[in-house]
């Protein structure tokens, strides 16, 4: 019964296929990582609280902001406010041997600081969450092109044999939560197979991934072996060359479903492992995500995006920094010492950033100040294979305010990621719409600088 | 190859032009068009270009086509720098234009050695050759030699091919003239088609191609028995005029024009267009003439007489994506409303990427950033804003047939009392009388003694709260001071009083304008009870009653805990303003209690609370809104009305007196009108803004930068010019436009894909651009003459659907035979049909259908099935918990599914249908596990096969074999061969003894979904076949048709 009797070997000699195959010809150069984990940290983390330490800003705390810097320059919540300074909220330190300058609200980030690049030069173009994030995934304004991580998985495939390539972890908690829409993940033009799969805490961790009640696993598999049966006899009567890959997808299917229960069970994760992210099991936090994403790279998916939905501090930045920093900080670290112990770091990218930064200026009462949206100028970190450990690129100008060094547009990041993976940006391109669209439009270089 | 079309048609086509030097010079010598038109019979079909074939002669190679086979090669590796693109042009050169080709001696017509452009193409010198290494282009020796040749026989060009006018071409009348011309290409290529497909496949095709729905298995025995050989016309003729064709056709339609059922961007919350879907459903089953259903979406506002359906298709402007985003930029956003509009029309009715000119001429077509700004400017009188609150207006409200027949009868039956007790004259008397009576009723009304008003801060959010105090004043007034910096954004306002003893039936709030407080926006109301021992009781309310027609949805918004709703208006400009919130049932109260009031006062993007404000109570059993304050204060006296208030007067007298017999029965009816009135479907529609807004071209599409020059609305300037008579031009006028018998695309367009809709491909594959980039159609003459027949026949859709489903080419075999596979894999040449995987809609439907759950009700709001627990969790603004619909909604077809832009339904969007959030031409068609997981698992699959199963059972069938055969017939209409027969019935045994071993198991199997089980049957066996009947649905063919 089950499986075994749809004789798998005999319809793929070997190893299985991949759940999402890539296309040929890619890589195209060798690559430094084999995969990604994307910790978006949505809503838009502030930069000049985390990672970027500005004196002037401490030393002109509630001056207005010059109007050299601001005028004509897009704004959002503080449209037609004043303008003032407001300094950081929290002191900054130097962690490691490289000395890296960052807040104290990050102390587990701080304890690897050696290990990772920061970038305090980024830049984007779209000032609200919705198509900010959207530019930030797609490198396009408007709705309908694909991912990042379809993109990848487009021209990779997936490694996996029961997952899929492209699998997308959220959490909230430390700030209202903006939405987060299904396009962020969404496979646009290219083939709906390497579309992101969100996984969910609570129900079913994948959307229709459990048996209907009352189906056991013997009779489940006994149905799909007869739903092949099915299929192999109508492919004797007419010639449809979908039913072979119908079939594949059926075991597929049933492989899926025997796989992720076992992915999302961390019994067999030791206390200390636990203990390491600050996870108490697949409770849905950041922690647990950051667990759980390991978990998806030991497996072979490509892209592991994670959204934690929860920096987008209008009001009491004070306060709701120290709150949100104290959520992801033990997982974000965690996640890098445990990939490096399992020898996985080395062909892995980390990324961790929000989809913009918040402005030098304060928003709203003094008291319990916030700071607004910002794409000018923002920080990221990054590690893993290939990138230049315990290193700092870029700048911005003394209040924070634009990247004016080494400055690193998304589409610069898109190459880069692409580049590590050996994929020439250039070259992935996919036709629609009569055009050769590729994740990087017509722009993007490769910042050579932070890689080894 | 009979088109009549030759070259001096071209020319005088550009000469027509506004600016004839450029269009003349797009469209080359076009000489090469020539062809002799012969009488049919003479001409040997298939000759290829007369003229070509005699240059080719003189060479002795192939004539190579301009269209077809060089300017591919141009537009995939040459255009981007030697196109159209003059910001991108390299070397001054351009190679879309033959006579500057020509004069750079790039090219020399006769002779590829001295053309420049053969000698890069061959340079050895890596840094000389073309196309350059950095562009990642390369062109195959093949393709060289193709060029070189092209330059030999004379360099000839042609017009694009979809922007040549359209010619009808000669061939028979009806679908003969489609197999006339479809069997000539055919036999040119040497290739036989395949044979009829058999009668079942024929059945299903047809149903599920014009209905989305599959036949019944009677149907099915029906046709495949019937040997008329009229039975498949008449098989089409019904399957046309079945309601479910409009249902197949939206289906198609609304991916187009991105119809859906949320705003799309952030919050993504829900807005009523449904009308306009069912809009789009009534126009094709009405056959409405397409250039009638063009102009009524894009301009039925500005139709004369527009009526309601005019305007509810004017909602098609309405449907891109917009914002409700804290923060979000207006001028940013109308700029993005605007590019989407461009985006949508141009692909929708011009199969064109004009979007692509939005930043920069078009690389590959001739389209200018300038025609894409002027496109937009047709749009610029649409009233809109950037940034949205929680109201979406202008709406119309549309009562539903059912309303409006009742109400049609209320009227009637007022107008008989009238007549029988005849209206009171407003004559001096009468009108004292009435202001007697009134003074009276004054009384009615008790105006609140508020002890103690306050605002209540406690809210953590609520900035520059403190900063505002809210005072109690004489007369019940209460009145909000500012007293520091700042208004805030949201205001609580809370206000006890002492009740007396009285009975209430209806609370009135009435709001006065004040000095620094205009608009008003009450988010919020909400009346407690406070007994005296502490305990408090929430108010329920019933009807509503505002001061003006038509804003009583609105009222009701403040009773809806969402702060983002409610009512709203404009003190300083209309004047006070009044609303009654009749209570659910009456309350008696006892002295010493208190009534609670709580109004919260939101606006978004200003702060929209009440100044002043008073509030009353009635006993009155039939409350009614009390006379205006200033009438009301002159009622209260003997002195002489003023002029205004004797008008006043007199209209509330003609409003409310009715001769005395008839008068409480009116009153009665008119209460039931107002409540049909209040439940009438709400939808989104196109109004036009007083101002127009200014557009500018966007150098590089920034909207911050203002530097570029403002543009008037007008058609592309290489496509016919629309004549400016001084006045500037309308929505209409692109309508008209759009469907006029010289516009090249929007007929070939439609065409294109009817024709991928009934085949699988269009004739030409690329449905979203039939320009350069996209494919030169490998039949333009069956395109062309599908579009003439089109127009001809008055736009009439049916009549284009009829015709290529009536022709030997949609009845053949997809199954293809050995010599097509080998010649024409991808049928091209349509030897064959094709097989295609049902749309996601219609694999619901087909599950539904054949299970007997499916509930045929159309139109109407949008339902919801059953979707997995925390699929919106990532939604917020507020968050949102899916409650599928526990009721026959459940079992509806799946274009009336609630879409969801950013979280399109996941079974849906399994099956690749699209977010809606920009045009869709074509859907992906693939092939995922995700699919087999909802197939097997989704419990809308997971009840139908039960209820399948149940059927099976109460078939009257008792053998194993017999039900099986049963299953097969109604799902897939046919039996079962003995291979599948074995198959299953080892299926029903091992499932029946699994199910035997562990009845609770069987038990829990059969709880999934709410459709009733029957309760006679065994829930053993219905279980193990509720097994069999999931294998049944989740094989291939199921969601196939061939």
């Amino acid at each position: 019964m089950g499986l075994g009797s749809l004789a798998l070997t005999s319809l793929f000699k070997g190893r299985l296929p991949a759940v999402a195959p890539g296309i040929s010809g890619f890589p195209d150069h060798s690559q430094t990582i084999k995969r990604v984990i994307f910790l978006c940290q949505a809503g838009g983390a502030a930069h000049l609280e985390l990672f970027d330490y500005k004196q002037a800003l401490v030393d002109r705390d509630g001056e207005p902001m010059p109007e050299s810097f601001t005028k004509g320059q897009q704004i959002a919540q503080l449209q037609g406010k004043e303008l003032r300074i407001l300094a950081p909220q929290h002191p900054f330190k130097k962690y490691g041997k490289s000395g890296q300058h960052m807040t104290s609200t990050l102390p587990h980030i701080g304890g690897i600081a050696d290990d990772i690049c920061i970038i305090r030069s980024m830049v984007t173009e779209q000032i609200n969450h919705d198509t900010a994030h959207t530019f930030m995934n797609t490198g396009f304004r408007s709705a309908g092109r694909p991912s990042m991580g379809s993109w990848i998985t487009y021209g990779l495939g997936s490694e996996s044999e029961d997952l899929p390539g492209f699998v997308v972890l959220t959490s909230e908690g430390g700030a209202q939560s903006q939405p987060i829409a299904a396009r962020q993940w969404h496979s646009g033009f290219l083939p709906s197979r390497y579309q992101g799969v969100k996984f969910q805490s609570g129900g079913e961790p994948v959307s229709y991934v459990r048996n209907p009640p009352g189906v056991s696993r013997d009779n489940q598999s006994g149905l799909i072996d007869a739903v092949g049966k099915l299929n192999r006899i109508q492919g004797e009567m007419i010639d449809d060359p979908e039913i072979s890959t119908r079939i594949a997808q059926y075991e597929l299917a049933f492989r899926m479903q025997m796989s992720v229960p076992e992915l999302v069970d961390f019994s067999n994760e030791p206390q200390h492992v636990l203990d390491m992210y600050g996870a108490t099991g697949g409770d849905g936090s950041y922690a647990s995500n950051c667990l759980l994403a390991r978990r998806l790279a030991e497996r072979g998916v490509r892209f592991i995006h994670l959204y934690h939905r929860g920096w987008d501090h209008h009001g009491d930045i004070k306060n709701g920094v120290k709150e949100t920093c104290g959520l992801v900080d033990r997982g974000s670290a965690a996640l890098v010492k445990d990939l490096k112990q399992r020898g996985l770091l080395d062909e892995t990218l980390i990324l961790w950033c929000g989809e913009f930064g918040r402005t030098p200026m304060s928003q709203g009462d003094r008291a319990k100040a916030g700071r607004d949206h910002h794409i000018k100028g923002f920080s990221m970190w990054m590690a893993g294979g290939g990138v230049k450990p315990g290193f700092s690129y870029g700048a911005t100008d003394e209040l924070g305010y634009a990247a004016v060094d080494n400055v690193v547009h998304v589409h610069d990041l898109h190459a880069t990621i692409l580049h590590m993976l050996g994929i020439d940006h250039t070259r992935l391109t996919y036709r629609f719409q009569g055009r050769d669209f590729r994740l990087t439009d017509v722009h993007g270089k490769v910042v050579d600088d932070i890689l080894v | 190859m009979l088109r009549k079309k030759n070259v001096l048609d071209c020319v005088d086509m550009s000469a027509k032009r506004a600016d004839s030097r450029r269009a003349a010079a797009y469209h080359g010598q076009g000489r090469s068009r020539k062809r002799p038109a012969y009488p049919m019979r003479m001409v040997p079909l298939l000759t290829g270009f007369f003229a070509l074939a005699l240059a080719a002669a003189t060479t002795g190679a192939e004539p190579v086509r301009f269209n077809r086979d060089v300017r591919p090669v141009f537009s995939e590796n040459c255009y981007r720098c030697h196109g159209p693109d003059g910001n991108a042009r390299q070397a001054g050169l351009r190679l879309d234009r033959r006579e500057e080709a020509v004069q750079a001696g790039v090219i020399v017509p006769g002779d590829p050695q001295a053309s420049k452009l053969v000698a890069r193409l061959y340079d050895p010198e890596p840094l000389r050759a073309m196309p350059p290494v950095w562009s990642n282009k390369k062109l195959s020796d093949d393709q060289k030699a193709l060029l070189r040749r092209w330059i030999e026989q004379g360099a000839e060009y042609e017009p694009h091919w979809a922007y040549i006018p359209l010619e009808r071409i000669e061939a028979p009348q009806g679908s003969a003239g489609i197999d006339h011309i479809v069997n000539a290409a055919l036999e040119e290529k040497g290739l036989r088609p395949v044979g009829e497909a058999d009668r079942r496949t024929l059945v299903r095709r047809l149903s599920f191609d014009l209905t989305g729905l599959p036949p019944s298995a009677e149907e099915a025995r029906a046709f495949i028995t019937d040997h008329d050989p009229d039975a498949y016309e008449g098989l089409a003729d019904r399957l046309l005029d079945s309601p479910h064709f409009g249902e197949r056709m939206a289906v198609y339609w609304l991916d187009l024009v991105r119809y859906a059922d949320s705003i799309g961007f952030h919050s993504d919350i829900p807005i009523n267009v449904y009308l306009f879907r069912d809009y789009v459903i009534r126009a094709f089953n009405e056959n409405k003439p397409f250039d009638q259903f063009t102009r009524e979406q894009l301009a039925g506002d500005l139709l004369p007489d527009a009526g309601a359906a005019e305007r509810v298709a004017s909602a098609y402007n309405r449907l891109n994506r917009i914002t409700n985003e804290g923060g979000a930029q207006a001028r940013e956003y109308l700029a993005k409303y605007a590019t989407d509009r461009v985006r949508n029309v141009s692909e929708v009715w011009l199969g064109s990427t004009l979007g692509c000119a939005e930043c920069h001429d078009h690389k590959f077509d001739p389209f200018t950033a300038k025609d894409f700004y002027q496109m937009a400017a047709f749009f610029a009188d649409i009233e809109e804003v950037g940034v949205y609150g929680s109201q979406f207006e202008p709406l119309i409200r549309v009562l539903p047939d059912e309303s409006k027949e009742e109400i049609s009868s209320i009227q009637n039956r007022i107008r008989e009392l009238r007549q029988d007790g005849g209206r009171l004259k407003s004559n001096r008397e009468n009108i004292e009388t009435f202001r007697a009576y009134l003074r009276e009723r004054l009384e009615e009304w008790r105006m609140v003694e508020p002890q103690r008003v306050w605002n209540d801060c406690s809210h953590p959010d609520i900035s520059g709260c403190e900063d505002i105090d809210l005072r109690l004043e004489e007369d019940g007034f209460f009145r909000q001071v500012v007293t520091g910096e700042e208004k805030p954004r949201e205001a609580v306002q809370k206000v006890e009083a002492k009740l007396d003893g009285e009975a209430i039936t209806a609370v009135l709030l009435e709001l006065f304008p004040s000095e620094g407080f205009d608009d008003f926006y009450l988010s919020e109301l909400d009346v407690k009870l406070l007994r005296e021992d502490g305990r408090q009781e929430s108010i329920g309310f019933g009807a509503l009653v505002p001061d003006r027609q038509g804003t009583d949805s609105y009222l009701r918004h403040t009773l809806d805990g969402n702060a983002r709703s409610g009512w709203q208006g404009d003190l300083a400009e209309e004047g006070p303003r009044r609303a009654m919130w009749v209570l659910a049932k009456p309350l008696q109260s006892k002295v010493g209690q208190k009534l609670q009031f709580t109004m919260t006062y939101n606006g978004r993007d200003a702060k929209k609370i009440a100044g002043l404000s008073r509030l009353a109570v009635t006993e009155s059993g039939f409350p009614e809104l009390p006379p205006a304050e200033d009438l009301r204060q002159a009622l209260g006296t003997e002195a002489k009305l003023s002029g205004k208030q004797g008008r006043a007067l007199r209209r509330m007298f003609r409003q409310w007196t009715k001769s005395s017999s008839a008068w409480r029965e009116i009153r009665k009816l008119e209460r039931r009108r107002a409540e049909l009135l209040d439940h009438a479907d709400e939808c989104l529609v196109t109004g036009v803004s007083e101002e127009l807004r200014e557009v500018r071209i966007l150098p590089r599409g920034d909207w911050m930068n203002d530097s570029g020059e403002i543009v008037e609305p007008q058609s592309p300037h290489f496509l016919e010019q629309i004549p400016v008579n001084g006045n500037r031009l309308t929505r209409l006028d692109l309508a008209n436009w759009l469907v006029d018998r010289e516009n090249p695309l929007t007929a070939r367009v439609f065409v294109n894909r009817m024709w991928k809709m009934l085949f699988g491909t269009g004739l030409s594959k690329v449905l979203d651009d039939l320009g350069s980039q996209g494919e030169t159609p490998v039949n333009q003459d069956l395109l062309d003459w599908l579009a003439v027949e089109f127009i001809e026949s008055g736009w009439d859709v049916k009549h284009i659907i009829r015709t290529i489903v009536l022709s030997e080419a949609y009845r053949r075999s997809s199954e293809p035979s050995e010599a097509l596979r080998r010649q024409d894999l991808d049928n091209r040449y349509y030897g064959r049909q094709n097989m295609r995987r049902l749309d996601a809609e219609f694999i619901r439907d087909n599950a539904l259908a054949v299970s007997g759950l499916l509930n045929r009700k159309m139109h109407g709001p949008s339902v919801r099935p059953y979707q997995p627990a925390g699929y919106y969790r990532e939604l917020n603004f507020p968050k949102r918990e899916y409650e599928p619909d526990y009721n026959e909604n459940q079992f509806r077809r799946g274009l009336y599914t609630h879409w969801q832009r950013t979280f399109l339904h996941p079974s849906l969007m399994a099956f690749d249908a699209p977010a809606r959030e920009e045009c869709t031409a074509e859907r992906i068609v693939s092939n995922t596990p995700l699919q087999s997981l909802v197939m097997l698992n989704d419990p809308s699959y997971v009840e139908a096969a039960r209820a399948f199963a149940a059927r099976i059972l109460q078939s009257g069938r008792s053998d194993t074999a017999a039900r099986i055969d049963f299953a097969f017939e109604q799902a897939v209409s046919r039996k079962a061969v003995a291979q599948e027969q074995e198959a299953l019935a080892e299926l029903v045994a091992s499932q029946l003894a699994g199910f035997k071993r562990d009845p609770e198991q069987a038990r829990r199997l059969l709880s999934v979904g709410f459709a009733r089980v029957p309760a006679d049957l065994d829930p053993v066996e219905l279980a193990a076949w509720t097994g069999v009947a999931r294998a049944v649905m989740n094989k291939h063919e199921f969601v196939m048709r061939y």
